[in-house]
């Protein structure tokens, strides 16, 4: 259960998603990390340079400042990783089982969210935009691939959400034993 | 050997051989393309996207700049504005270079650069700066390599022209800068026929700081000789420096013929750690001299030029040990260390020997004082108790020497037009290839250096005639490439340079790819007129003074509608371009400027000053086709009578105008 809860907490170390660009311009890709509290790029001024892109089709800019899920995301992780903690102390299986079901929960919800931002993204486009692509979509993919105009994005969990999701298993075996054992 | 008839020309023939008579006689059996061979195409062939194993750095000459080059393509990646104005740059032009181009006779808008010389440690090039002189008005420049731009420009004074310089000592604790023209000392009106008792020849040492900042630490004050070029010592020779000199008949007119009358010229040994040691016991004198020293700050993106008014000069009679002549023959043009620091080769231009000093006999010989004679209390060492050897018959009009660091030699001939491969020890003739046409310097990545890369020989060539397409009177100079990794020289590749590229430096491109800066941070920026983001941008009053900070971000100037602008201001457009990006620069250009255009990197502010002569509404645009909607990239500003009442106002897009 504490691999669990330390494999969660991996989240404040590293980041949960990670978002490539690629483009005939940008052969090593313009890469976009998301942690639990902030946006980063793989450079100080990838933020600005993919606003720069966006703003051509009139995407809103990221301004990681105004995404609130920023601000309360890492209290959740804390929250939930304080409960496994109590479960750990109160050791039961059913414990265990109720903490991995809520971690099921809270990441759909967290993945559902992250759609809709990025839905909102690339779709809720500035009506004066200077390039207008009548149809197209610039919408990134939550998990996978997808051309968006001259771009491929590239879109898959990293480290840390790599980590948060092994936190699952580890809390459904740490369950598992203790029901086995009694 | 059918090519002893040239050695056998009258003597009359190559002293008059400075044009092509000698080569048009003994004209190669392998034809114009030497030996060139099926596999030369994929030797020099580097595929699209793929990156030049070496960087050559090639003196413009009268460009007054310098050329990076990428071997063994020959493809020019960016000329590097160092002594001479670039309107394209704007350097020179923004009120951020100006103050680089400043010296002692006010703002020298060009030079004539020759030696480039890399920043060495343990006597290996590094790959942190390059060193240039300026022949003209005596200055050296130095470049930073990690952004590739000229950082800092010091000048020479007491110095008639600097051309034996830089040439670095192999910790980069000096570059050097030797006189080639002696002058009166002190500069005075005095009669040209007086050279003898008035005028002197003055080597000045300038030191380079952990940071590569310069300063002169002394200078010393010589015959009255021209000082041609120079080396410093490595290995077992480090600490000193070696100067060639010609004209020691002193003459001041007709050279080509006054000068060439000594049957030996004098090689100038400087010992100058003995000089350090001297400077610290206060054996100098404390000279008047004005020099300016011109300093460009990569976090202020602004220059700043100082003058300074005095130097430390030593003089050989009060510092014994310090300079020692070694008798060379026929007025020696390039002086040339080999690897282990143990030859030093006289490359006697009007002479068809190569002479080789020992640094252990010149030691020795200074030990058992083997002096032929005293020249103003400087020793002149016996010619036989320093000479290691010479190589014989090598060729006609040697003038420079550089090495594969395989115990081999290779010393370009101007008259014969070749170059000519030797081995150190026992002076043999290895090899020899012709040159298309009449070859000055040559180059070998580090062939200067402890630590050479001895794969590819450039040939620096004067003479260009038929080898491309005719562009009128006036033709590029030609760079040739060799493959020196066999035991003959292979001829594989011809390419144009700049101006007239006298010196070159090569080095591999791993000791400088890892460090090449991108962009410059924006956070860094401490340049005084600098707008960090849009809503820094304003525009300011002075009197008739009027700033404009103004910003640039794909794809827009912020603010780009400006009125309030008189006839009879100045405005000074500091332009800072806010991307954080490699490689979107933006350009910045007004109607009716006089000066030229700004090119702005990421992260960088830059000025433009800008008259406002006529009353009307001038456009401003973005130079650098930055974007899809770069055309969209522009402004207006509205200039009004002097008299008119229009208030200062700016403003983009919708948003009302700021005032």
């Amino acid at each position: 259960m504490f691999l669990a809860v330390i494999s969660l907490l991996c989240l404040f170390l590293f980041p949960m998603w990670r978002i490539t660009l690629l483009a005939p311009q940008y052969p090593q890709g313009v890469t976009m990390y998301i942690h639990i509290n902030k946006i980063a790029g793989d450079s100080p001024g990838t933020l600005q340079n993919v606003n720069i892109l966006n703003h051509y089709v009139g995407m809103k800019f990221i301004e990681p400042e105004s995404i609130p899920e920023l601000k309360y995301f890492p209290y959740i992780i804390l929250g939930l990783s304080f409960l496994g903690l109590i479960a750990a102390a109160i050791n039961k299986s059913g414990f265990y089982f109720a903490w991995c079901v809520l971690l099921v929960a809270l990441s759909v919800a967290g993945i559902y969210d992250f759609y809709l931002w990025e839905y909102d993204y690339g779709h809720d486009l500035a009506a004066n935009a200077p390039i207008k692509i009548p149809g197209a979509s610039f919408q990134p993919p939550v998990f996978g691939v997808k051309q968006i105009i001259n771009f491929t994005a590239i879109s898959y969990p990293a480290l840390g959400g790599i980590f948060a999701g092994l936190a699952i298993p580890f809390a459904f075996m740490a369950g598992w034993i203790k029901q086995k054992s009694t | 050997m059918t090519r002893l008839n040239c050695f056998q020309l009258p003597g009359i023939l190559w002293l008059a051989g400075f044009s092509l008579l000698a080569f048009t006689n003994c004209t190669p059996s392998g034809g114009t393309t030497g030996a060139l061979s099926g596999d030369a195409a994929s030797q020099v062939y580097v595929a699209p996207g793929e990156y030049d194993e070496f960087y050559a750095f090639m003196s413009g000459g009268f460009s007054g700049q310098v050329t990076v080059h990428g071997l063994p393509s020959g493809r020019l990646l960016k000329t590097i504005p160092v002594f001479s104005l670039d309107a394209e740059k704007a350097y020179g032009f923004n009120e951020e270079t100006k103050p680089m181009l400043q010296t002692s006779k006010g703002f020298i808008p060009w030079d004539d650069s020759h030696h480039p010389e890399l920043s060495q440690t343990k006597g290996s090039t590094d790959g942190r700066w390059l060193f240039i002189n300026g022949n003209n008005t005596p200055r050296i420049a130095r470049i930073d390599l990690t952004v590739f731009e000229t950082m800092e420009i010091i000048e020479i004074p007491n110095s008639g022209g600097n051309h034996s310089s830089p040439f670095i000592t192999e910790n980069s604790e000096y570059v050097v800068a030797g006189t080639r023209f002696s002058v009166p000392y002190p500069q005075a009106d005095v009669a040209i026929s007086s050279y003898k008792e008035n005028f002197k020849g003055m080597l000045t040492y300038v030191s380079v700081g952990e940071e590569g900042e310069m300063d002169i630490a002394f200078q010393i004050l010589l015959p009255a000789f021209d000082y041609d070029l120079a080396h410093s010592g490595k290995g077992k020779s480090h600490g000193w420096t070696f100067f060639t000199t010609y004209n020691t008949e002193q003459k001041t007119s007709l050279l080509e013929v006054a000068a060439s009358q000594n049957d030996k010229d004098y090689i100038a040994a400087i010992n100058w750690k003995k000089a350090e040691e001297y400077i610290a016991q206060g054996k100098f004198r404390e000279v008047p001299a004005k020099w300016a020293h011109n300093v460009y700050d990569e976090k202020k993106h602004s220059a700043t030029s100082t003058m300074n008014d005095k130097v430390k000069v030593l003089i050989p009679e009060d510092c014994p040990g310090l300079v020692y002549f070694i008798p060379t023959p026929k007025s020696p043009h390039g002086v040339d260390v080999d690897p282990t620091g143990e030859y030093i080769v006289g490359n006697g231009k009007l002479s068809s020997d190569l002479t080789v000093h020992s640094f252990t006999k010149m030691l020795a010989a200074i030990e058992n004082k083997a002096y032929e004679t005293e020249i103003s209390g400087i020793p002149v060492l016996k010619f036989e108790e320093v000479v290691a050897g010479a190589v014989k018959d090598a060729g006609l009009g040697p003038l420079h020497t550089e090495f594969d660091g395989r115990g081999n030699a290779y010393t370009s001939f101007f008259i014969s037009s070749e170059v000519v491969k030797w081995k150190i020890g026992t002076w043999e003739v290895l090899d020899r290839a012709q040159t298309f046409y009449s070859i000055g310097h040559l180059m070998i990545p580090g062939g200067d250096s402890a630590d050479p890369d001895g794969k590819y020989l450039i040939a620096l060539n004067k003479i260009t005639k038929d080898r491309y397409l005719p562009t009128g009177p006036e033709l590029c100079h030609s760079a040739q490439m060799y493959d020196i990794s066999g035991d003959k020289m292979k001829l594989l590749l011809d390419f144009p340079t700049m101006g007239e590229p006298h010196y070159a430096q090569g080095i591999a491109a791993s000791k400088i790819v890892p460090n090449v800066k991108k962009f410059y941070p924006i956070e860094e920026n401490e340049h005084p007129y600098r707008a960090l983001g849009e809503k820094d941008t304003k525009v300011v009053r002075e009197g008739t003074d009027v700033h404009v900070y103004l910003t640039t971000i794909r794809s827009h100037f912020s603010p780009d509608n400006i009125e309030g602008v008189k006839v009879g201001d100045k405005v000074y457009f500091h332009v800072t371009n806010l991307e954080q990006d490699w490689d979107v620069p933006h350009g910045f250009a007004v109607m009716g400027a006089n000066n030229s255009e700004l090119l702005i990197m990421g992260g960088q502010t830059e000025t433009l000053l800008w008259y406002p002569k006529e009353v009307g509404v001038i456009p401003f645009y973005c130079t650098d086709f930055c974007s899809a909607l770069h055309q969209e990239m522009q402004g207006y500003i509205r200039v009004s009578p002097a008299n008119s009442s229009i208030a200062l106002s700016w403003s983009l897009g919708e948003e009302e105008p700021v005032q």
